[in-house]
């Protein structure tokens, strides 16, 4: 194998798997270790400019990084990240002094962000900064979009809603335009703005295409929709007995919010098996907590009503084929059909892209799915002025998404409006620094917590479910965030490897908890893979390799469960192996005015 | 040294071996020795060895006098046994030990001071009645726990940290470890542990007194230019004789070699030391060839490694003495005092 450069950004930021996997790429560790030291404020601040709704990702994040924790891959269960995450949103101080001032100077740009959900605000946080003028159009009362409408309260309060819209929309430099749903492209575009950021969401869910449907309209609900009436209060309560069908986390907050307003025997139902459920697991495990059960193989065949009244409805059995490659059928299984009473049937089975108010003739082109045609890495649409993001730009994702859309988009059209050819992108901001203070002494907590993942204190469901406003979830108190964040394993902090330095004493490799390095002759990396200390099975984790020894063997580190405990470091005598903390942060729109530092 | 613990997490697919224990399980407390001691490193390959062997920890003893090597046993197996003695008594602590309960395996770490110095005579006396026991010298040349005096070990002509040159001879343990009659005798490197873990479990399983210098790089005080037991020096001068593969009783043989360049050494207990020869014209069965290839290298400037010495039919120190085949010390009062009757038959029997 070729060694190793560790000067590319990208290598030791795949060591950071958290942050790798999160798309707004959140320096993780770096505030969890804030977290620990109390300093929850400065925790807030790091999430903030990555990803500009800490207190609302922190309750609802769909957390790609606790899947890609490296400590799940040595422990049973990852950190906590999300939750750590709302305890410095939780605990911060004042903070609105620290956001980059919004100048009174504007730079004569104007810019239209349609819809004002997630990606949009996520742009006009990035851009007013810069002396942009933003103008945000959405057709609600309040800006939010999805975050405000169909996330339930009882996981999402709104008074943290409105503190981070507001750090996003009310600082200064952008014209909110709530109560006006933008119907034309074309008449926006006719207004004379430098560049038009689409983040109006997905905001139609799939229809049930079933007999019997039409006839019961009245008891059978979209549930984006149903789930935004009830977000405004236009809707108090639903039958006793409630079916919801779909299996995502829409089908989720739909059920345990039916259980809110009366429904005292609500089912989810499922086409596909409850492993393969897109609802991320918590969100199946709170919704069972609240004695939800989960039927699954069932796929709807007729909707039964007595003249038009809903009484109930009727699944045919299916089971699970798999072809030679793999693809998945749900065939009948020939069983008996399932009928299921009800009063009322929530539909949470997907959610489509819908652009009536874009012109077909207005210049942006759109593939056959319905999808605008974008630069998946620009975002900018056929016509060079309009950008898009969120789930928008390629279908229902996560607020998480959205955030990175926005960061990309606001990148994007900073560099349209100067002039700037958008592929150019900015590269991200970069630091790496020893972490040694003195013999065996590190910047930072390098002892590993044995600590299994602390549980989230939740109210009593009993309590839960009688208010619909209701918190579930306490959050951690200080104690137990401050033992949560002890299980981080600081994945930031590198292991840097100098060959010049090394005296081949092999006392890295002795010491090593996870049997991580090995030095041997160096070989293609299928090979070298199996013949390490530990065979290294992970193809998805990279093999560290510097060559340059005296003995002309190669170092291999396997970054896979490396515990980044400094081991190797302490024991190494001659400082070939140092302990260095690796800080990225990705690009923002020009003159960073929305980066940390 | 290193103030935390090693963190107790370790790879999620760490073997486990014959008896259920992960090589985890044969850890000890975490050195405190100097980072990049030489004797880390043998640590480690005790650990391996014991691990790959199935050793159950609590049947070994291990034994130690003082200096640097002898605080090593703190730091492997700490479900064993354990006996840090006077300085260089080690090897009367061990012969005792052994005598008392022949059932534990035994382990003697010692150091170049230890052995070659104030214990010399107890290094001797233990190798020569044949003691079944593996003895271990972690040999770096220096007196490091003082600052780095040269030690009875130290080549004729090497220089210390701050110039001085010494002006004695050496002692060679491992040649006179050969001509006190030692059963096994190999020698080593720290930094070398594909050739170190197998002899050091080939010397686990001799029955009879196994003997290993180890050379192992002092880097706080002889790790330098002109010093003769560098990671440096040992490298660019090691002459390794053979390959060892030990093979257990009844183990499938699959690997095969050219005839004549390999050499089975079949133990008393069945095992089988498969040597891989680098060298010819030594046979590591012969004695007398053994003393003089060890003679002929040292002159040519080279460190011979590897098994140089191994006698297939030793006879450890109990089957010379005639000691009953149980441990003396799990001999119950009616065993060790029989009688009246029982001592009257001895008396008559001397008349």
């Amino acid at each position: 194998m070729k060694p190793t450069d560790i000067s590319s950004p990208d290598y030791f930021h795949k060591v950071v798997d958290c942050q790798w996997a999160c798309p707004a790429h959140t320096p993780v560790p770096e505030y969890i270790r804030l977290i620990a030291a109390g300093r929850y404020s400065d925790a807030y601040m790091v999430n903030w400019h990555s990803n500009v709704f800490p207190g609302i990702l922190g309750r609802t994040c769909d957390r790609p990084c606790e899947p890609a924790c490296r400590r799940g891959r040595v422990e049973e269960e990852p950190v906590a990240i999300c939750r750590l995450k709302r305890v410095a949103a939780d605990n911060k101080g004042e903070v609105l002094s620290r956001m980059p001032e919004i100048p009174s100077e504007r730079n004569g740009k104007r810019i239209a962000c349609v819809g004002a959900g997630p990606a949009s605000m996520t742009v006009a946080r990035d851009l007013a900064p810069l002396g942009y003028e933003i103008h945000v159009f959405d057709g609600a009362a309040k800006p939010g979009g999805f975050i405000r409408q169909q996330i339930p309260r009882f996981r999402l309060p709104e008074e943290v809603i409105d503190e981070e819209c507001g750090f996003a929309l009310d600082r200064g430099g952008v014209v909110s335009h709530m109560n006006r749903r933008v119907d034309s492209l074309k008449a926006l575009l006719a207004e004379g703005y430098d560049a038009v950021f689409v983040g109006s969401g997905a905001p139609r869910g799939r229809e049930l295409d079933v007999p019997g449907r039409k006839e019961a309209a009245a008891n059978i609900h979209l549930g984006i929709d149903w789930l935004a009436s009830v977000s405004f209060g236009h809707v108090k309560s639903i039958g006793k007995r409630v079916i919801v069908l779909g299996g995502g986390n829409t089908a989720m907050d739909c059920c345990r919010s039916a259980r809110r307003l009366g429904g005292e025997e609500v089912k989810v139902v499922v086409r596909s098996g409850f492993e393969e459920m897109k609802a991320s697991p918590w969100e199946k495990e709170d919704a069972m907590h609240e004695g939800i059960p989960i039927l699954n193989f069932l796929v709807p065949k007729e909707v039964l009503h007595d003249n038009g009244r809903l009484t109930g409805m009727v699944f045919e059995k299916v089971a699970a084929q798999y072809d030679e490659k793999g693809r998945r059928s749900l065939l009948p299984t020939g069983e008996p059909d399932v009928t299921i009473e009800c009063d009322d049937v929530l539909v949470a089975i997907g959610q489509e892209n819908a652009f009536p108010w874009i012109e077909r003739d207005a210049g942006i082109e759109f593939d056959r799915w319905g999808l605008p045609k974008l630069d998946t890495e620009t975002l900018q649409s056929t016509d060079p002025r309009v950008f898009f993001g969120g789930d928008a730009a390629f279908g229902p994702k996560n607020i998480i998404w959205a955030v990175a859309h926005g960061h990309q988009a606001a990148v994007s059209i900073d560099l349209f409006c100067k002039g700037e050819d958008v592929k150019v992108r900015p590269a991200p901001d970069v630091r790496i620094a020893s972490q040694k203070m003195g013999i065996h002494e590190w910047a930072y907590d390098n002892a590993v917590s044995l600590d299994l993942r602390y549980k989230v204190p939740q109210l009593p469901a009993e309590k839960a479910l009688r208010d619909i406003t209701a918190e579930v979830e306490l959050g951690y108190d200080r104690e137990m965030a401050y033992l949560e964040t002890q299980r981080c394993l600081n994945c930031d902090v590198q292991t840097v490897f100098t060959a010049k330095a090394c005296i081949e004493c092999d006392a890295c490799v002795d010491i090593c908890p996870t049997d991580c390095i090995t030095f041997t002759e160096n070989g293609e990396e299928e090979e070298l893979r199996t013949r390490l200390k530990a065979p290294a099975v992970n193809t998805y984790q990279d093999l560290y390799v510097q060559d340059g020894l005296k003995t002309g063997r190669v170092m291999v580190k396997d970054e896979d469960v490396c515990l980044h405990c400094g081991m190797c470091a302490e024991r190494c005598p001659t400082g070939a192996w140092d302990m260095q903390k690796f800080l990225l942060e990705t690009a923002k729109p020009k003159a960073h005015a929305c980066h940390s530092r | 040294m290193s103030y935390l613990p090693k963190p107790k997490l370790h790879h999620p697919k760490l073997p486990t071996n014959a008896i259920g224990l992960t090589r985890r399980d044969y850890e000890g407390a975490i050195s405190t020795l100097c980072a990049g001691c030489g004797h880390d490193s043998i640590s480690a390959a005790i650990i391996q060895a014991c691990f790959n062997l199935s050793l159950p920890p609590h049947r070994v003893a291990k034994l130690s006098g003082i200096g640097c090597s002898s605080k090593t046993p703190t730091y492997f197996l700490g479900a064993a046994h354990g006996f840090n003695s006077v300085h260089g008594r080690m090897p009367s602590v061990l012969t005792g030990a052994y005598l008392a309960n022949r059932d534990l395996i035994y382990l003697g770490v010692s150091g170049d001071g230890d052995s070659a110095s104030i214990g010399f005579g107890q290094f001797a006396h233990s190798i020569r009645r044949g003691v079944n026991m593996t003895y271990i010298v972690e040999n770096n040349g220096v007196y490091g726990l003082t600052k780095g005096q040269f030690s009875a070990t130290s080549d004729k002509g090497s220089v210390a940290k701050k110039g001085n040159v010494n002006t004695d001879q050496p002692i060679d343990l491992a040649a006179i470890a050969v001509q006190l009659g030692a059963t096994f005798v190999a020698r080593s490197f720290s930094g070398d542990k594909e050739q170190l873990v197998p002899l050091i479990e080939a010397a686990l399983l001799h029955e009879g007194s196994a003997f290993i210098d180890v050379l192992s790089p002092c880097v706080a005080f002889n790790n330098h230019p002109g010093s003769t037991k560098s990671y440096d020096y040992v490298r660019e001068h090691n002459d390794a004789l053979n390959r060892l593969d030990v093979m257990l009783p009844r183990q499938e043989i699959t690997a095969s070699y050219a005839p004549g360049a390999l050499t089975e050494v079949v133990q008393h207990d069945g095992t089988i030391l498969r040597l891989r020869k680098l060298h010819d014209g030594h046979d590591p069965t012969d004695r007398a060839s053994a003393m003089h290839y060890l003679m002929e290298r040292k002159a040519a400037g080279e460190i011979v490694t590897g098994l140089i010495y191994v006698e297939p039919e030793a006879k450890p120190l109990h089957q010379n003495l005639g000691t009953v085949a149980a441990a003396l010390n799990s001999l119950g009062d009616a065993d060790l005092c029989p009688g009246v009757d029982a001592l009257e038959r001895i008396n008559a029997s001397l008349r």
